[in-house]
């Protein structure tokens, strides 16, 4: 038997509203005691004086890129950049090569993952045969494969009548049709949010109607079918009013937020010379939005309409952003720095640091359902899975994408200064990775 | 005013040695410095240019005029500078214009062309430009449809990158080269009114004219179908008093008082967007005729970036009219890019 006694740190849980100071004792993978002064015999110590613990963070977005896209990412890869930036369980989206579509696929994947991956992979399958938006793809094959939601990820399914069939049949399953809300014809070639800094930089922006739009058809749809919907990276103030009434009056709807939209607007395409600077590592899709947009984002964390700080993390090869703005990959490596952002935001008052906790652990914990794949993930209680996750928020640092475990060093917050650094994490019961600073 | 004394630029062919390429060479000091420098390595845009920068831009640019009023009309004052062109778009004048500049003052041009986008075909811009740089480019002209490619480029190459225009965001050669038409009839432009009439918002024109107009005082009204106009500009540039900025659909209203008015290349590929319902409804509403300059200011200039599609955005006999300074344009456009490669080449020699 190995154990594991993470001893003197400030325990969070959102579950149980536990919030003291205190020890928790993890043995064979599994919590087993939590508070007070808890010891055993021969344990491994891990001290967390000044630091929180958390239950594991959960990444219910992420982009691994294996297989198909490994000069982006691999299993391996991203997987350590999960770790590092606390995240012990992450959702791998699917638009890999082959699709996961099947059963096989995802068997293949789980393969890779069993082998490769430093943190718990939980795979998202598509939602339609090869994310084309034509036919449904094998939904209950996927589900008894082990997939925890479907999704065409970055392809919106934009036939109503086919997103209906999806949210009625996934629902049968009790598993969430996780949507990128857009209506194409209205974002078009858009590369970043449509407003002045677009029409500044004289490039194609996609109007925040075009996800608006795409987030109301599918709360219909939501409410028509009775099928569970998560509505990811919300990014608009419209949006998170959508959803927050929906809630309201009681359809199964959750949503997701991603730490660049909360952190950074559309400001940092332009970045802050005199001269535009065109900065493709600010290129995300849905874009980085205007500054009212942050704000009603924020607020939809603080009040609870928002359930998840989903990263998105979206690695891509240096030489693949390097190029004209209009012709970058969309996305941000960013599960390295996701913590960071929003204890930054919390330290600034922007955030409210218990309910962004919330969001990255026991929100999408039950906006997906995981509970139903592993119980008690999510919290931090006598029984729950031994994963934890200890960061200090006050520690500064400074953001060197040459120093991120992830292939992808697309960041738009390079050499900025952050609040907040990880110290260690456990998956499944196993310290995976301890800073020095918090080795004794 | 600065000055070139014809007989020391004529004679440099045979007093420039090879051995002497640091220095700056016995023509460039004929020239009388004007009390600003320039210190930039790229010309990217108008937006960062001071009031002063402009003024050294414009005031060179009059002694560039002065050269190609000669009987030989050039000088060798770059002889040794090496000026590339790198168009990844069709372009006939702009690119003309550059490479006349670039003979004119004695430098040696090469001309590339770029068939279509660079990535997914091969080699990146980033490498074709380290490229260039490598086998002895000193100043990159360059023209492409992304907008900030030029200042991808500046960034990945010590060579000086002139913006010849990218995409919708600038084509600050064309605007300087309109402030130096404007202000040779009409003088100093503080408190002057310029409508910008077409599709401002896919215009790199009407954004780099937006910005040197404001830096010289006038006011612009930027004037086009709903569609195609950028409101937010009006906020950035800032709408009150002098060197402001109005937008608005209403090109008659818009044409009051005006003391210049440019009509911009009407692409027909907007109108298959669905961004206008049909040519003639924009001849309908926007194309500038002589009805409608009625309401501007006697005298006011009619100019036009090229190519001009007549019928459509400008009437014919406006476009070739009294008012009209569209081949004023290309002329002037050749000694305001003689300037710019002159003291792009020179500030790379000090």
């Amino acid at each position: 038997m190995s154990a594991l006694v993470i001893r003197g740190g400030r325990l969070f849980d959102p579950a149980s509203g536990r919030d003291e100071r205190g020890d928790v004792l993890i043995a064979d993978g599994v919590v087993r005691a939590v508070g007070g002064a808890l010891a055993a015999d021969g344990a491994e110590v891990v001290e967390a004086a000044g630091c929180i613990v958390a239950p594991g963070f959960i990444d219910l977005h992420a982009h691994l890129r294996e297989p198909g896209f490994e000069q982006k990412g691999t299993i391996a890869t991203e997987t350590e950049a999960a770790l590092r930036g606390g995240f012990t369980t992450v959702c791998a989206m699917p638009n890999t090569e082959p699709t996961p579509d099947s059963a096989t696929a995802v068997e293949g994947l789980l393969k890779r993952i069993a082998t490769d991956a430093r943190v718990r992979v939980l795979p998202v399958g598509a939602t339609t045969a090869g994310r084309a938006g034509e036919r449904l793809a094998a939904l209950s094959e996927l589900a008894e494969a082990g997939c925890v939601a479907f999704s065409d990820d970055g392809a919106p399914v934009e036939g109503g009548g086919l997103m209906r069939n999806a949210l009625t049949l996934a629902g049968a399953l009790g598993l969430v049709v996780a949507e990128h809300c857009d209506e194409p014809s209205l974002s078009g070639k858009g590369a970043m949010h449509e407003g002045a800094v677009s029409e500044r930089l004289g490039l194609a922006g996609q109007p925040a109607a075009a996800e608006n739009a795409a987030i109301a058809r599918n709360l219909e749809l939501c409410e028509l079918t009775g099928g569970r919907l998560h509505i990811m990276h919300l990014t608009t103030a419209r949006g998170v009013e959508l959803v927050g009434r929906a809630k309201e009056r009681g359809l199964p709807v959750t949503c997701e937020v991603t730490p660049s939209h909360l952190f950074l607007t559309d400001a940092a395409v332009a970045g802050d010379g005199p001269a535009p600077a065109y900065d493709t590592s600010a290129k995300v899709n849905p874009p980085l939005r205007a500054e009212k947009d942050r704000r009603a984002l924020l607020a939809g964390v603080n009040a609870g309409v928002i359930d998840a700080i989903a990263t998105d993390h979206a690695p891509h090869a240096p030489e693949e952003k390097l190029c004209e703005f209009d012709q970058a990959p969309f996305g941000i490596s960013c599960a390295e720095t996701a913590l960071a952002t929003v204890t930054t935001l919390a330290a600034r008052g922007e955030l409210e640091l218990d309910m962004a906790l919330r969001a990255l652990t026991l929100g999408p914990a039950e906006a997906f359902a995981l509970g139903n794949h592993v119980a008690g993930i999510g919290t931090l209680a006598e029984g729950a899975p031994g994963d934890v996750t200890v960061f200090d928020p006050e520690e500064r640092w400074t953001v060197d994408p040459s120093r991120f475990a992830s292939k992808g060093r697309n960041t738009p917050l390079a050499g900025m200064e952050l609040r907040g650094r990880v110290r260690a994490v456990v998956v499944a019961g196993e310290a995976r990775r301890i800073e020095e600073a918090a080795h004794v | 005013m600065v000055s070139i004394e014809p007989a020391a630029a004529e004679a440099a062919p045979d007093t420039t040695t090879d051995t002497d390429t640091d220095a700056a060479p016995p023509q460039a000091e004929a020239l009388t410095p004007p009390a600003a420098v320039w210190t930039r390595k790229d010309l990217l845009d108008t937006d960062t240019l001071s009031a002063e920068e402009i003024a050294l831009i414009l005031e060179t640019a009059e002694a560039m005029a002065e050269v190609r009023e000669r009987p030989v009309g050039r000088v060798a004052t770059l002889r040794g500078t090496t000026v590339v062109t790198l168009f990844y778009e069709n372009s006939t004048r702009t690119r003309a214009s550059f490479e006349i500049a670039a003979k004119a003052l004695g430098a040696d041009v090469i001309n590339l062309a770029a068939a279509g986008s660079s990535v997914g075909k091969g080699e990146s811009l980033v490498d074709t430009v380290r490229t260039i740089e490598a086998v002895g480019a000193d100043v990159l002209v360059m023209r492409h449809p992304s907008s900030g490619a030029a200042a991808l480029a500046a960034r990945h190459t010590d060579a000086s990158v002139v913006n010849g225009g990218d995409g919708a965001h600038a084509h600050p050669t064309q605007a300087l080269l309109d402030l130096y038409t404007m202000r040779r009839h009409a003088g100093d432009l503080a408190g002057k009114k310029v409508v910008i009439v077409g599709d401002i918002l896919h215009s790199r024109v009407a954004r780099s004219n937006l910005w040197a107009l404001r830096a010289a005082g006038a006011h612009v009204t930027l004037c086009g179908p709903a569609t195609l106009l950028p409101r937010s500009l009006r906020a950035l540039a800032g709408h009150e008093g002098p060197g402001g900025c109005e937008v608005t659909s209403d090109l008659t209203e818009a044409l009051a008082g005006a003391d210049a008015v440019m009509a911009l290349r009407l692409q027909r590929e907007r109108q298959e967007q669905g961004l206008l319902p049909s040519l003639r409804e924009y001849v309908r509403q926007y194309q500038v005729t002589e009805e409608r300059l009625a309401r501007a200011n006697p005298g006011a200039l009619v100019m036009h970036p090229g190519p001009m599609n007549e019928g459509v955005e400008i009437a014919p006999e406006v476009a070739h009219g009294l008012r009209s300074v569209v081949e004023e344009q290309v002329t002037n456009g050749v000694a305001v890019r003689m300037a710019i490669l002159y003291l792009m080449a020179t500030a790379r020699r000090r």
